[in-house]
């Protein structure tokens, strides 16, 4: 019996989902005792990027709407709990109010950025919304003067962490014989977060909505012939992502304390499309997938360094540049090779016709 | 009146160089209907080498048109050639894929060559030998660079020769034909492939003397310098009416205008809250304003389809 069968097999699927969650709920202290804390980061900052993914994934993978500046609404959540919550306005809101307060704030601007541009398909929407992107970051970059709103270029500190009560999540617990340092508290609130997304995605993905927005993707002319509004359903699409964007990106404020217009770039915005091109556009599970890969994998890079120092005997290749390189290198394999992703959603027969997503 | 004098001198010089960019763009989406994102890019890597080849050559005496030369036809070969290896390696295999495979394709080769440049020449700025001397004329109070109207006149001059040979020349009449429709000039007898190809090496190696432009007219090379300048590029192709060659030029020189003066004033109209460090939000200002408001540009012909 293999792996996929275990899981839709009526008596194992308990045993098999719960197995799951249990190596989920071991990973951090496996990894810490076999990798070390800073691995730790990685999979919760991984876990932040598979919600990005899935937000992007609404706008690009159901409803075939290409956005290219997608990290201005993770910017704009961070923002608006870095603001609410730090010293630079000295509040400090409870983040039960920010966290949704950041995601009615990034749905505002994900419906600011659709409405102009609903009439623009593919390309021309690509380049528009990479425009926003960039208009979001200079202003974040620039809003210090003449009112200090932003803190410009140097960005915002000693942000709140997550806390309730006296329990903050920023300070190590004891628990049952186990110790909780601050990225594993993070892990465990961003792991329920992510599961949350995943199933908050799959649930919409066979919603009604859901099927609208496969539709408008597969064709809207069909599709608004079919009674859908398709003016409605493309704006609710970018609400939605935009949504999952300023969440994460206010429990991204708190977890890292500090962010600067230094975080929100435009090559942020295509690593998160690339997550969701290499999982397989619309498949939930391959952009989760996706999302983990592509944050752990160019970690994985960092040991080069240390290699072309055995090997070469100097650094040739700067990390970080390889990174970039072999980035750049993977999605035009991909495109060439294997355009649907690793993991590619399966669509219905009936549905296949014309699969042109601009 | 000065001020706007020099701003509108400044805007028609720096729009001169988003022109010929844009040319590229334009060239591209008209015949494949594909934004090669990687165009800005490759006119980097024509600056960087142009400027590679001046500072090689600056201690060996020739004189400054002779050098100027060399450097921009090196420049011209090695992005003609890298024009032409992009689209037969990365583009052509996708000529019949769905639209957002051959963009994403485009990004990635953008990211590539951006590297690839930080890996040969750094990530410093460099900085260009001291060449030339440039004499001022003074024009309506507002001074105007001999390298200015230099760069003005030559790329006038490369515009006015394209516009040319794309409307006589056997081999323009060919790519007129391929942009109306592919299949059906294929039938007529044109080499359809060799036809795009031509049109990708042609839009680089105008990119490349772009490129050698932009480093004689700002000083100094970057790798990341061609991002900001493609994006800014194909606004300019959007404004003017993409696919439409006569409307790249047109959509370029506006461009620089509007932007020039855009951050010149800006200032002063907003009484000192906004400063010239939003002058690359103008850009996108307009890209979004044409497309909502006329997304077929200025002398783009009325197509639904296209937007």
């Amino acid at each position: 019996m293999n792996i996929a069968a275990l899981f839709n097999d009526r008596h194992y699927r308990w045993f098999a989902w719960g197995a799951v969650v249990l190596v989920l709920l071991a990973l951090p202290f496996i990894t810490e005792a076999v990798l070390g804390r800073s691995w730790v980061r990685i999979i919760a900052v991984s876990l932040l990027f598979v919600m990005l993914a899935l937000g992007l994934n609404i706008v690009v993978g159901f409803a075939g709407l290409l956005d290219l500046g997608y990290i201005a609404f993770f910017a704009v959540g961070a923002y608006s709990y870095a603001l609410l919550a730090s010293p630079q306005f000295a509040v400090h809101w409870p983040f039960l109010l920010l966290l949704p307060l950041g995601a009615a704030i990034a749905a505002v601007f994900g419906i600011l950025l659709g409405a102009p541009t609903l009439r623009l398909r593919g390309d021309y929407l690509a380049i528009v919304t990479l425009g926003f992107g960039e208009i979001i970051r200079v202003f974040l970059n620039n809003l210090n003067r003449p009112v200090n709103i932003t803190n410009g270029p140097q960005g915002i500190t000693l942000i709140d962490p997550l806390q309730m009560g006296g329990f903050s999540l920023a300070q190590t617990h004891s628990f049952a014989g186990l110790t909780f340092s601050p990225v594993h508290n993070y892990y465990f609130v961003f792991l329920v977060c992510a599961a949350l997304t995943i199933a908050l995605s799959l649930r919409l993905q066979n919603s009604r909505i859901g099927r609208a927005w496969v539709a408008i993707r597969d064709d809207e002319l069909a599709a608004s012939a079919m009674g859908i509004n398709t003016r409605n359903v493309k704006l609710l699409a970018f609400a939605m992502g935009a949504t999952f964007g300023g969440v994460a990106g206010g429990l991204f404020a708190s977890f890292q304390g500090f962010i600067s217009p230094e975080s929100f770039q435009l090559i942020d915005s295509i690593m998160v499309l690339c997550m969701v091109v290499l999982g397989g556009m619309g498949n939930v599970a391959g952009v989760a997938l996706g999302a983990v890969l592509l944050t752990a994998l160019p970690e994985a890079l960092r040991y080069i360094g240390p290699l072309q120092q055995r090997w070469f005997g100097g650094v040739l290749v700067d990390p970080a540049d390889l990174r970039m390189l072999l980035f750049g290198l993977a999605l035009v394999l991909m495109m060439l090779l294997r355009p649907e992703g690793l993991w590619p959603v399966r669509r219905r027969q009936a549905g296949k016709g014309n699969a042109d997503a601009g | 009146m000065d001020i706007f004098a020099q701003q509108l001198i400044n805007g028609l010089v720096l729009g001169s160089i988003y022109a010929l960019v844009a040319l590229g763009y334009t060239m591209v989406y008209g015949i494949l209907g594909l934004i090669n994102f990687a165009h800005g890019d490759i006119t980097m890597i024509g600056a960087l080498v142009a400027l590679t080849i001046l500072q090689g050559l600056a201690a060996a005496g020739l004189p400054a048109p002779v050098l100027l030369v060399i450097a921009g036809g090196g420049a011209m070969i090695v992005c003609a050639a890298l024009g032409l290896s992009i689209e037969r390696v990365a583009y052509r295999p996708l000529r019949r894929a769905p639209r957002l495979a051959p963009l994403i394709t485009a990004i990635g080769v953008s990211i590539l060559l951006q590297y690839s440049a930080a890996l040969v020449w750094g990530k410093q700025y460099i900085a260009l030998p001291k060449l030339l001397e440039p004499s001022a004329i003074d024009i309506a109070g507002a001074q105007l660079t001999t390298l200015q109207l230099a760069i003005f006149l030559l790329a006038c001059a490369i515009m006015a020769a394209l516009l040319w040979f794309i409307k006589t020349s056997r081999m323009g009449r060919a790519m007129r034909a391929t942009e109306q429709n592919p299949d059906v000039a294929g039938l007529m007898g044109v080499n359809t492939n060799s036809v795009i190809a031509f049109t990708f090496v042609l839009g680089s190696a105008i990119g490349a003397i772009a490129g050698l432009m932009i480093i004689l007219y700002y000083g100094i090379g970057h790798y990341f310098m061609g991002f900001m300048l493609g994006l800014k590029a194909f606004t300019a192709a959007v404004l003017g009416g993409i696919g439409n060659v006569g409307g790249a030029v047109l959509g370029g020189l506006l461009l620089g205008v509007i932007e020039s003066l855009a951050s010149g004033y800006i200032g002063d109209l907003s009484g000192g809250v906004l400063g010239s460090n939003y002058r690359d939000i103008f850009a996108f200002l307009v890209l979004v304003l044409v497309l909502v408001l006329r997304p077929s540009g200025l002398l783009g012909q009325q197509n639904g389809d296209r937007a």
